[in-house]
């Protein structure tokens, strides 16, 4: 089920939490909202969830091109994974992951077997099998998370939201985690909206990133239209691992550390290169990286793989040639 | 130096001194009174011990107290738990205004707190004729009492949940508004479930409080015999006139409730895994 949402506005006091942001997930898509903190990202997913309310005005949320708005939480059908996931403590795993289906009205409450028997396979989905009489205290990081997933999977919602959802895991349950999520989502195929200020998470599991920046939406594209076509000098700056090369007092040129060319300074040409000398060279693993220091005082961070670094012999205090290329924004 | 020998542990000397400090002054202003109240209820033997609780006016005066804090703690049980949901789950204008207003009771003299309903409602008070037009008695009955209970002891429970609710968040309460849970649903089966240490503990320190309350209930009581006079009220009368072993007879009855509430006390932070909850 698609998602779209219109000119929504949103204050907190004088605060300004979203100006006039507008968007389409389409359906099926695993959409990532990317930015620091403080740009809106949280509050539009809450307010996607009805968790939170647009201000008034224009702005809309529509599901499959129904207004949802209005609609309050409860009844969007929407499965929201929250940051700390926000389980129920004092209840097991089976009766965390049968909630929901508990809340229904009496008329198509399923029965207890039957709220059984789904929370057993919820639990299979999430290979949890057998977790069911344990307590949230009892799981590990990565099992509350699948857990809280699991709940919000229980009702059979139309949209899946997930707020910072690996934040707070541990860099190799993140890594496996994420990996997870993506094959998950291919295989239940719902339309999800994930949070995060991690830029690698977002390119490496989205289909679709936005950008988001002071309120608004930066950018929106694939991933590698975000990586490879950035739109600003946030985005550049923000995706990371690049260098901002100052050309003059106002403008300034953004070069990834893999686009840099090497040469020797003997072949220096004035006119396509500038000077550098080798302040530190990092060669562990296949890629090295050298932090070189310009004519002009500028350090760069320069990649190339460790055969070529090889092939040039190069080391601390080497001066080289580098060709920066055409002047991107 | 042993190598369990912990950085920031005194000399014994120290040690020695400070716990002995510690248990005398524990002994001197916490043991020696209970010890006191029963030693001097039972002085003059069992006999004139059982015959002071036997009597009339002492049933009453318990009968009273049982009624009036039966009344006050339920009331305030309520208030506490409305008052703490209130200003932790919502933001709203005058939000801080109402937190030091809970704490209002706890700020004002009981003398005071008495003093102002007799102001509203006693004979020549605001509500006065009207109240004697319609033959309500509120100033000098149980009404009274119990009003003032309720204002003295009302900050308890809503001062043991506050902190309680605001560590805990409100993402539990969202995460069932999602699944589809109404309000009453969310209360019964999220928050109360993970409050319900905090609550009980502030009750039992509510209802401490009601059964022993003196000052404000001593305002609005007038001290009728067998009729209006609290536990506590009795055990002044009694005082006053020199009937001592009653007085302290009556008085063990009192310490007895006050033992039974911090035996409930220690049990319920025993279940509670005490250090959770790390007060008093």
């Amino acid at each position: 089920m698609s998602i779209t949402i219109r000119s929504i506005h949103k204050t907190f006091g004088s605060y300004k939490a979203l100006e006039d942001v507008s968007l389409d997930v389409p359906d099926g898509s695993l959409t990532a909202l990317l930015g620091p903190s403080g740009s809106g990202k949280t509050t539009l997913l809450r307010i996607v969830a009805g968790l939170e309310f647009a201000d008034d005005g224009p702005g809309k949320v529509l599901f499959h091109g129904e207004d949802v708005s209005g609609v309050p939480a409860g009844k969007r059908g929407v499965g929201f994974v929250f940051q700390h996931y926000a389980l129920f403590k004092h209840m097991t795993v089976g009766e965390n992951i049968g909630f929901g289906l508990t809340t229904l009205p009496r008329s198509n409450r399923p029965k207890k077997a039957e709220i059984g028997d789904r929370v057993r396979e919820l639990l299979k989905l999430v290979k949890l099998e057998g977790l069911e009489k344990r307590r949230p205290h009892e799981l590990s990081g990565g099992q509350r998370q699948r857990v809280a997933l699991a709940r919000a999977l229980a009702i059979k919602p139309k949209v899946l939201l997930l707020d910072e959802p690996f934040g707070a895991l541990d860099a190799q349950v993140r890594k496996d985690l994420r990996r997870w999520l993506r094959i998950f989502h291919d295989e239940i195929g719902l339309t999800t909206l994930f949070v995060t200020h991690d830029q690698e998470e977002a390119l490496e599991l989205a289909d679709q990133v936005v950008v988001m920046r002071n309120a608004r939406i930066e950018q929106v594209g694939s991933p590698q239209e975000i990586y490879d076509q950035p739109r600003s000098p946030f985005v550049y700056e923000f995706l990371g691992n690049v260098n901002k090369v100052a050309l003059n007092e106002d403008s300034n040129q953004y070069i990834r550390p893999h686009e840099i060319e090497v040469c020797f300074a003997a072949e220096h040409d004035p006119a396509s290169g500038r000077l550098a000398k080798i302040q530190h060279l990092f060669s562990a693993g296949p890629v090295a990286t050298l932090t070189v220091r310009l004519d002009d005082g500028q350090f760069l961070d320069v990649e190339l793989s460790r055969k070529q670094l090889d092939d040039l012999a190069l080391d601390v205090g080497d001066e080289i040639s580098l060709k920066l290329g055409s002047a991107a924004p | 130096m042993s190598s369990t020998h912990h950085v920031t542990t005194e000399s014994k000397p120290v040690r020695l001194l400070l716990i002995a400090a510690a248990a005398f002054i524990l002994g001197l202003f916490l043991l020696l009174p209970l010890v006191a109240v029963f030693a001097e209820a039972l002085r003059r033997g069992w006999e004139l011990f059982l015959a002071s609780l036997k009597e009339e006016e002492a049933w009453s005066a318990v009968k009273l107290t049982l009624m009036a804090a039966g009344l006050s703690v339920p009331l305030n049980t309520l208030f506490g738990l409305s008052a703490a949901w209130l200003v932790t789950k919502f933001r709203f204008r005058g939000r801080a205004f109402l937190l030091s207003l809970i704490d209002l009771p706890f700020a004002v003299s009981p003398v005071i707190a008495g003093l102002v309903w007799v102001l509203l409602f006693g004979a020549h008070g605001w509500f006065g004729p009207w109240l004697a037009e319609h033959d309500i008695r509120i100033i000098f009955a149980l009404p009274g009492i119990v009003i003032a209970t309720v204002f003295v002891t009302f900050p308890f429970v809503a001062r043991e949940l506050i902190p309680l609710m605001e560590s805990q968040g409100s993402d539990q309460e969202e995460a069932a508004v999602t699944l589809g849970a109404g309000g009453w649903r969310i209360f019964r089966s999220v928050t109360l479930p993970s409050i319900k240490w905090g609550l009980m503990y502030g009750v039992l320190l509510c209802n401490a409080r009601a059964m022993g309350e003196f000052g404000a209930v001593s305002v609005v009581s007038g001290h009728i015999r067998g009729e209006t006079n609290t536990l506590p009220l009795h055990i002044e009368v009694l005082y006053n006139e020199y009937q001592f072993s009653a007085a302290f007879a009556c008085a063990t009855i009192l310490a007895l409730l006050a033992l039974v509430t911090l035996g409930i006390k220690s049990l319920v932070e025993h279940l509670s895994g005490h250090s959770s909850n790390g007060r008093h």
